[in-house]
């Protein structure tokens, strides 16, 4: 087994594991802690496939950004003690079982598609070195053919800076009354 | 034994799997939008897959748009949030039945 195996399924084992808990958990806090640990997971597994800068947004937004946020809101909102015992919905058992259906067929296409994802681009070694100017692919291309789906982003990031302002501040006439 | 493009792929439907169980099963809202979280990382891990399999920086360059996305997402779900336990004190999903005949 090489080292990148090893690395992928120790990746792996980290972010399935922390992705359970954090659907299990019962204290909503634990679930963001553990959250935490899917997406350092899955940062480990962008640096595995050489995309760097993707693993440094990764930690910086989701966990810098997301997740405090998550957090802030966890503090804003109390708990009741009824939550506690109760986390799981009445539908709980027919929400996993058409889960698992959908498990199913998907695993089915990967399986059964999976000799077909052998690219012939892999079996191209490398050049060395060829890894270390990642970012400045990513912002070449992001500034050249992606310019304009980049400014939308933008634009969605401003809309979604506003929506949630408004919708989160308390209005003068609910205050007064 | 070699990690190939379908180990990822297979990987990423886990995922996919424990946050649509996150999604359906769980009451409080804010677990149900970490599960979100979860299924827009399995999607990022299928683009980067590919995005290495075929040796082309446009997967990486859509994984960011994703996280974009995943960002305003948040921001926006958890404003809901907050506007709606001031209206209604709860954060529990059954509980709300406003559109509910």
């Amino acid at each position: 087994m090489s080292i990148d195996s090893i690395l992928f399924y120790l990746f792996a084992v980290i972010i399935l594991g922390s992705a359970i808990m954090t659907i299990t958990r019962r204290n909503v806090v634990h679930s963001a802690i553990w959250l935490i640990g899917a997406l350092v997971g899955v940062a480990g597994l962008y640096l595995l496939q050489g995309a760097e800068f993707l693993a440094g947004v990764q930690i910086i937004v989701y966990i810098g950004g997301i997740t405090v946020l998550f957090l802030f809101v966890i503090m804003l909102v109390p708990v009741r003690e009824e939550a506690l015992t109760h986390r799981f919905s009445s539908q709980k058992w027919i929400a996993v079982f058409c889960s698992v259906v959908v498990l199913v067929i998907l695993m089915a296409f990967v399986v059964h598609g999976g000799g077909s994802l052998e690219f012939p681009t892999r079996e191209a070694p490398l050049e060395p070195g060829s890894l270390t100017k990642n970012s400045e692919e990513v912002g070449y291309v992001l500034f050249s053919e992606y310019l304009l789906p980049f400014e939308l982003a933008s634009i969605l990031l401003l809309v979604a800076i506003i929506g949630a302002v408004v919708m989160s501040k308390t209005r003068k006439s609910e205050t007064e009354s | 034994m070699e990690v190939t493009t379908a180990h990822y792929l297979v990987l990423s439907t886990l995922l996919l799997f424990i946050g649509t169980v996150g999604i359906l099963t769980r009451r409080n809202i804010i677990v149900i939008l970490m599960s979100v979280e979860l299924i827009l990382n399995a999607v990022n891990i299928n683009l980067i897959a590919f995005s290495s399999a075929l040796q082309q920086i446009h997967g990486q360059v859509f994984s960011i748009f994703v996280i974009t996305d995943a960002a305003a997402e948040a921001a926006v779900g958890l404003g809901i949030l907050i506007a709606l336990f001031r209206n209604k004190e709860t954060i529990h999903a059954d509980e709300i039945d406003l559109l509910r005949w």
